[in-house]
């Protein structure tokens, strides 16, 4: 941290000092809950809560059962299936059709591009409980409630958005000329595609993928209603558990949880550095 | 100057012997469709899973058509009768009426059409599945005194005049029901009772929540954006990760975490009688009212906040607040006239996007939320998996969609959706 001038007054001190203490406990707001829920996931007795030999340190006081029923539990491996088929495949289709929707809609030639674009933004707008009961009328509506590809059908339209946007925001500094230098040395669309667009806005569409995916992995309102109990994710199973008997084993699976998304925070941020350097965006 | 000659007579033409701006225009068009075709699939896609079923919910709101269809024969005869006049309906109207009951009993479900008047008037439902039973009965006319034998509420008006009303394809009843309103049976508005007024109390709960929430987002957001927007980049970015990292991380985990903090054997009450504060005995209840979902919800959105606001930040100079402070404003004044209006739209932004997300609220309000913090989400979600009063949830939700686009709308005119950024 930057010394502070010798001319600053007692009151300006002060208040650099507690401004900085201010920010410092928000900031402590905003991640201790988080921390928390890791010692409390190696409690040794069911409850949310410190116990004295965990105060003193005792290793008796900790203990690892709660991740061994994590790993041994059928419903949660259930669980844990279902979240990855369902959110790769909705990742597959959110990212396939935003990444080509979003190549159309940064063309100038694209007609009525507001309107299709607040359109296709929608999903992520409108109250996830509201998508939830008109997916849920619907979807029973024509047999799709209760299977494994309502759920994939209903993710991929709330991770479309995510894909749109990043992909979208990858192609503003996209350079026109480079497909016409790519044309004018004999290359077909099909290989200018490939060979000089996708390795430019790859960055983006990964980042857009990633957004997809965590989108559907967290969710759990949709899940509650177009799924049932086969198509349980996750998340569906966290809620169902803190509703009825509350176990530390959720505590374990949101420690779990907390280091994916730190792994995923890394790479989005890996991602979008990456694209800047590509597209020579300077860093400010 | 043979440009001069071409402009009356010949229009340009290409190497073809197209005229240029036909040739243009065909080109225009080709391109246009390119970009058209290539949104196209998203485009179904998102009108197929997801706005047919929005519609579909806008439909279910106003649909009605379950009493006329389970008592075909008896509702088409009463559109005839006057509902207004004191005589009971013909002993036609009766005699469709112990046809329709009877095949309602066959094919199960008469029970429906009773619990469908149930939701107008209590008692329907009783009425339709007593005499469901004992319809049977009735072998022959005059059909009005057996009918009324069955049960008594057939020789009450009110009974008829309530299935006339609702016998009509659509209803603005489930609306009138979503602000505690109803209509009487003879066609007059009126509130319903004091005691079953709940929903006009709830959207106003869910509203004044939300205010208070994206307040408070504000008020804790702003300093931490201002400070990250002050640090050299390499800083900031580390503060960054502390409000990326809520961000990223499960909706359910956070809202664990604050269970394991707020409940009754919690970490914050262990912490307050660790320290004296509180006797163990009369721990304060800080879950499952209103105090949880606010606390839990304002940690959840807070990024939505902090995000909009330093990415506004960032873009102000330095030097505007440091020229007012060299032309004499005391710091203060400095930031309150000079840099605090540019941070305004940052605000708007930032407050907008809360809002919205918190009134459309569901998971967190109910599991932190008791009886006395729950929003209006929690009462859709209720009727739809919990009474199955399906027409009500549908109801309460357009509402909601109509409030949440108002706002999206809002949002739009102030940054505009292309502005929208991520993470």
């Amino acid at each position: 941290m930057a010394q502070l001038p010798p001319y600053l007054s007692i009151p300006e001190r002060l208040w650099h000092y507690g401004f900085r203490i201010l920010c410092g406990l928000i900031f402590f707001f905003l991640i201790f809950p988080l921390i928390v829920v890791v010692p409390l996931s190696f409690n040794s007795v069911p409850f949310f809560t410190f116990t004295k030999e965990m105060l003193a340190l005792d290793p008796a006081g900790y203990s690892l059962k709660w991740y061994e029923d994590f790993f041994s539990n059928l419903n949660w491996q259930g669980a844990v299936r279902n979240s990855v088929i369902i959110a790769f495949f909705a990742t597959m289709l959110s990212t396939t059709l935003g990444t080509l929707a979003a190549l159309g809609l940064s063309r100038p030639t694209m007609p009525a591009k507001t309107l299709v674009m607040s359109l296709l933004i929608s999903p992520m707008i409108v109250p996830l409980i509201i998508s939830a009961a008109g997916m849920f009328f619907f979807y029973s509506r024509i047999g799709l409630q209760g299977t494994h590809l309502g759920v994939i059908l209903a993710h991929a339209a709330l991770g479309t958005p995510f894909v749109v946007i990043t992909v979208t925001a990858t192609l503003v500094g996209f350079d026109n000329s480079l497909i016409r230098a790519s044309a004018s040395l004999g290359a077909s669309p099909t290989t200018t595609f490939f060979k000089v667009i996708v390795p430019l806005i790859l960055p983006g569409v990964i980042s857009g993928a990633l957004f997809a995916f965590i989108t559907s992995f967290d969710e759990v309102v949709v899940v509650l209603f177009v799924g049932s109990f086969k198509q349980r994710t996750i998340p569906w199973q966290m809620f169902s558990g803190i509703r009825e008997h509350i176990s530390p084993t959720i505590l374990a699976v949101a420690t779990i949880l907390v280091i994916v998304s730190i792994g995923l925070l890394f790479a989005v941020e890996l991602l979008r550095r990456r694209g800047e350097r590509l597209r020579g965006v300077q860093e400010t | 100057m043979t440009d001069a000659t071409h402009q009356k007579d010949e229009p340009i033409v290409t190497a073809d012997g197209i005229p240029l701006k036909v040739s243009l225009g065909r080109a225009l068009r080709r391109k246009k469709l390119q970009a058209l075709l290539l949104v196209a699939p998203l485009f179904l896609f998102i009108i197929i899973t997801f706005f047919v079923p929005i519609v579909d919910m806008l439909f279910r709101s106003v649909e009605n058509s379950i009493v006329s269809e389970i008592l075909p024969r008896s509702t088409a005869l009463l559109a005839d009768w006057d509902a207004e006049g004191s005589a009971l309906p013909s002993e036609a109207v009766f005699a469709a009426m112990v046809e329709d009951i009877k095949e309602g009993r066959e094919n199960r479900t008469i029970s429906r059409a009773g619990q469908r008047l149930n939701y107008e008037a209590p008692g329907m439902s009783s009425l339709f599945r007593s005499s469901g039973r004992k319809a049977k009965r009735i072998k022959g006319g005059p059909y009005k005194a057996a009918l009324i034998k069955v049960h008594k509420a057939w020789g009450n008006i009110e009974t008829w005049k309530l299935i006339k009303q609702f016998s009509s394809k659509y209803t603005d009843g489930y609306f009138l029901a979503a602000v505690d309103a109803k209509r009487k049976v003879d066609g007059e508005l009126t509130k319903v009772d004091e005691e079953s007024r709940i929903y006009l109390h709830l959207f106003w709960r869910t509203l004044k929540l939300s205010l208070f929430i994206t307040v408070m987002t504000l008020i804790l957001g702003f300093p931490i954006a201002y400070l990250m927007a002050i640090l050299p980049t390499k800083s900031s970015n580390i503060l960054l990760i502390f409000v990326l990292l809520p961000f990223w991380t499960s909706l359910l985990v956070r809202t664990t975490a604050w269970i394991a903090l707020l409940q009754q054997q919690g970490v914050i009450n262990e912490l307050l009688v660790f320290a004296g504060l509180v006797g163990t005995d009369n721990r304060p209840q800080m879950i499952h009212n209103q105090f949880g979902s606010i606390v839990a919800m304002t940690h959840i959105l807070l990024p939505f906040m902090v995000l909009p606001l330093f990415s506004v930040m960032k873009t102000i100079p330095k030097s505007y607040v440091r020229a007012a402070v060299s032309l004499g404003a005391h710091p203060w004044l400095a930031f309150w006239k000079v840099y605090f209006p540019n941070t305004v739209p940052g605000i708007g932004a930032g407050a907008i996007l809360v809002f919205i997300l918190a009134i459309g609220y569901y998971i967190t309000p109910e599991l932190v939320g008791g009886t006395e913090g729950t929003f209006i989400s929690n009462r859709i979600a209720y009727h739809i998996s919990g009474s199955l009063n399906w027409g009500l949830g549908a109801a309460l939700g357009v509402i909601l969609l109509g409030v949440v686009i108002a706002l999206y709308l809002i949002y739009d005119r102030i940054i505009g959706i292309d502005n929208m950024k991520l993470g």
